[in-house]
């Protein structure tokens, strides 16, 4: 018999039922509330009467809707203080813990459930958003839903679901100076298309992917759902187990040592059977650009602005000629030439505390460009805020112009105030560059940490690699 | 949730592909705690001219002329007749709501994106998956002719055209039960409730530590 993927193991220790029909009832380790996709659960909830399954398995926090500045005035909006109030008040009324406004643990959902270690490996950790494979990178089963099955993990800890598919993603061989967790998932995401993943669970696996930090598999992991995939993971090793070292909900000594026995073999086995495997090779990727409306949309730094002529499908050229119309670019164009007004460093992707000091030391004694009009920089928790502030980048952020803000989604979405406007063309280092995604008529180009801190600085995009040299 | 047996209606085409569900409903309109009143604000950046605000009435502001389900032709369309990989990005429920809210009940198209397809059958609105080949006939037929409406029979899984031709479609039987009878996904589960609890306590011996509460700090 074949050995079992990572995937396989955690879907079995799982299942509660076989319903027969193709689907199974799947145990819920943890669930992640925020504000936007759970006030129509609880309200469903009340109104069947049911009370939540195991109230202590859920984490609530809000994020997507929160000012980044001058919180203690309170929300100058009214329809989002109502949303921010009511999770306030569903969590009050089912005993559940929250990150409220003002808790310095209060952060980005996907950044706050692992650096409190209540996502860990081996679980089933679900939440009503899509980025929610993030988590995977721990050796979790880890995927988005919507508000029902919101609703259904509160009242039954179980959702249900139907066996994926298994893909491996493997990157071989070690990546060149500047080239980012970020950059590997953008070329991953060229690669297979955003759809490349539908009905898969990826795994990814090989050398480049074993030598990123948490932080950078975190990156790669959170942005599987660009690629199609509900969910993304990585195998636990060394680097897994010392994350969760210390976090306030990682398992304390004799239960610690019980885990990190488990965790251990949440590996693929040698001889497991994927349903498709995809390699790439880390030397050949470059840090990457998207020019685009679509995550797959996207180059090398060194290329040009493609064009839609050279496109066969008829579909995908009217598709690209679209996206360039809606980006206000011309075919041809040198990416390195692209102008910027704005840059936004933040999102569940990149604004945990490596990616802060990898933005910093590239602006560190430098200055924002005379024609960017806004920078700003979005730690991901409170908790990250504070590291970076005890670091001093803050003080590097700030003195080359860049604004310095409270944690949460900001431009990454623009629920809140942080927008763009029609025409403007942002770096973001967030993972959709979908029309409107950060404004209405808002250009997005997705990047690494350090390349949107290179464009800052230049006002236009630059190869981070001779930054480097 | 009401039953979804058998859907004869106008089909509305949409001819783009990777449509996220971003577009589907904008950002704004996520802010509203209810389940309804999102129908409105469909394609809300497309649809109309001028930007959306959450609780404005729609009813005064400037149609996008050029927006496909704004023309005379499509009012009142039942199904849409979409490209792949529709319903990509955000998982927000929000997405089916709007379409439901609008007024469809079947989606075609040659591929959904997972979270999309899920949450579209737990609100009454049944995703079809055709050949690609498939779709874009029925897009010539719906362009060529003013009125084209399809049938679509969920029980016999067959999509039906005007003159007879059946186009079968794949559903899982679980999803296909749920959409015909309208049923509570919580509600059948909860029948369950003795094997979720032996599966708790299997589990508390196994993995112990996965049961530690999380305790306010
Ligand atoms: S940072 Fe962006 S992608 Fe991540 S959870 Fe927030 S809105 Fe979603």
């Amino acid at each position: 018999m074949a050995g079992k993927t990572l995937y396989d193991k955690l879907w079995e220790a799982h299942v509660v039922r076989d319903n027969g029909d193709g689907t199974a009832l799947l145990y819920i380790d943890r669930q992640l509330v925020h504000e936007v996709t759970s006030p129509q659960a609880f309200a469903g909830l009340r109104l069947a009467n049911r009370p939540v399954w195991r109230v202590a398995a859920n984490l609530a926090v809000v994020d997507h809707n929160v000012p980044t500045t001058d919180r203690d005035k309170g929300i100058a909006d009214p329809v989002s203080a109502i949303q921010i109030d009511t999770l306030d008040q569903n969590c009050r009324d089912y005993g559940i813990v929250q990150f409220g406004l003002h808790d310095r643990r209060q952060g980005i959902v996907h950044v706050i459930g692992p650096e409190q270690g209540a996502t860990q490996p081996g679980m089933t950790v679900v939440c009503g958003d899509s980025h929610t494979s993030t988590h995977g990178a721990f050796g979790a089963l880890a995927f988005g839903i919507g508000t029902s099955e919101v609703e259904h993990a509160l009242a039954t800890q179980t959702v249900v679901q139907a066996r994926s598919k298994r893909m491996l993603i493997r990157v071989d061989g070690q990546v060149g100076p500047g080239v980012t967790a970020k950059d590997i998932m953008l070329a991953i995401i060229g690669h297979i298309g955003t759809a490349g993943g539908t009905g898969y669970a990826i795994e990814y696996g090989g050398e480049a992917i074993r030598a990123l930090s948490m932080a950078g598999r975190m990156t790669i992991c959170n942005m599987s759902i660009e690629a199609g995939a509900r969910c993304g993971m990585v195998a636990v090793d060394d680097t897994t187990i010392e994350y969760f070292r210390d976090r306030p909900f990682s398992p304390k000594g004799e239960l610690w040592d019980q885990a990190v026995g488990y965790w251990r073999t949440l590996v693929s086995d040698d001889d497991a059977v994927f349903d498709r495997v995809v390699t790439l090779n880390a030397a050949d990727i470059k840090p990457q650009v998207s020019w685009g409306t679509s995550p797959e949309m996207v180059l090398p730094v060194d290329a040009s602005v493609p064009n839609p002529k050279d496109e066969a499908d008829e579909t995908r050229r009217a598709g690209m000629e679209r996206a360039l119309e809606y980006m206000g670019l011309t075919p041809g164009t040198p990416i390195r030439d692209i102008k910027l007004d704005k840059i936004f460093i933040g999102s569940c992707t990149n604004s945990r505390i490596e990616d802060l000091r990898a933005a910093a030391a590239v602006v560190r004694g430098k200055r924002v460009a005379e024609n960017i009009q806004e920078a700003m920089v979005v730690p991901g928790s409170g908790l990250v805020k504070w590291q970076a502030e005890q670091e001093g980048l803050d003080e590097v952020f700030k003195a080359a112009g860049f604004e310095w803000r409270d944690a949460g989604c900001s431009m990454c979405l623009g629920m809140n105030p942080d927008k763009l406007s029609p025409g403007e063309r942002c770096a973001s280092t967030s993972n959709r560059n979908f029309e409107g995604r950060q404004g209405q008529g808002g250009r997005t180009h997705l990047v690494s940490p350090e390349m949107a801190a290179a464009a800052a600085v230049a006002g236009h995009f630059v190869d981070i690699r001779e930054l480097e040299q | 949730m009401e039953p979804l047996t058998q859907v004869t209606g106008l089909v509305a085409p949409l001819d783009r592909s990777n449509v996220d569900t971003d577009a589907i409903i904008p950002k704004q309109f996520l802010k509203s705690i209810e389940r309804t009143g999102f129908g409105p604000n469909l394609f809300d950046e497309w649809r109309y001219l001028d930007a959306g605000e959450p609780g404005q009435d729609c009813t005064n502001r400037p149609l996008n002329p050029d927006f496909v389900l704004n023309q005379p032709r499509y009012q009142g369309a039942r199904i849409l007749l979409a490209r792949e990989n529709f319903g990509c990005g955000s998982s927000r429920e929000h997405a089916p709501w709007a379409l439901a809210g609008y007024g469809f009940r079947v989606l075609i198209a040659p591929s959904f994106a997972d979270i999309f397809y899920n949450n579209c059958s737990k609100n009454g609105l049944l995703p079809v998956v055709l050949p690609a080949d498939v779709v874009q006939q029925l897009f010539e037929a719906t362009w060529e002719n003013e009125g084209y409406s399809l049938t679509v029979d969920l029980p016999a899984q067959q999509v039906i055209t005007p003159d007879g031709e059946q186009y079968a479609f794949e559903i899982d039987p679980h999803r296909k039960h749920m959409l015909v009878e309208g049923l509570d996904e919580i509600g059948l589960t909860l029948e369950h409730a003795d094997e979720i609890k032996a599966y708790e306590a299997r589990q508390r011996q196994r993995t112990p530590w996965l049961f530690t509460d999380l305790e306010p700090s």
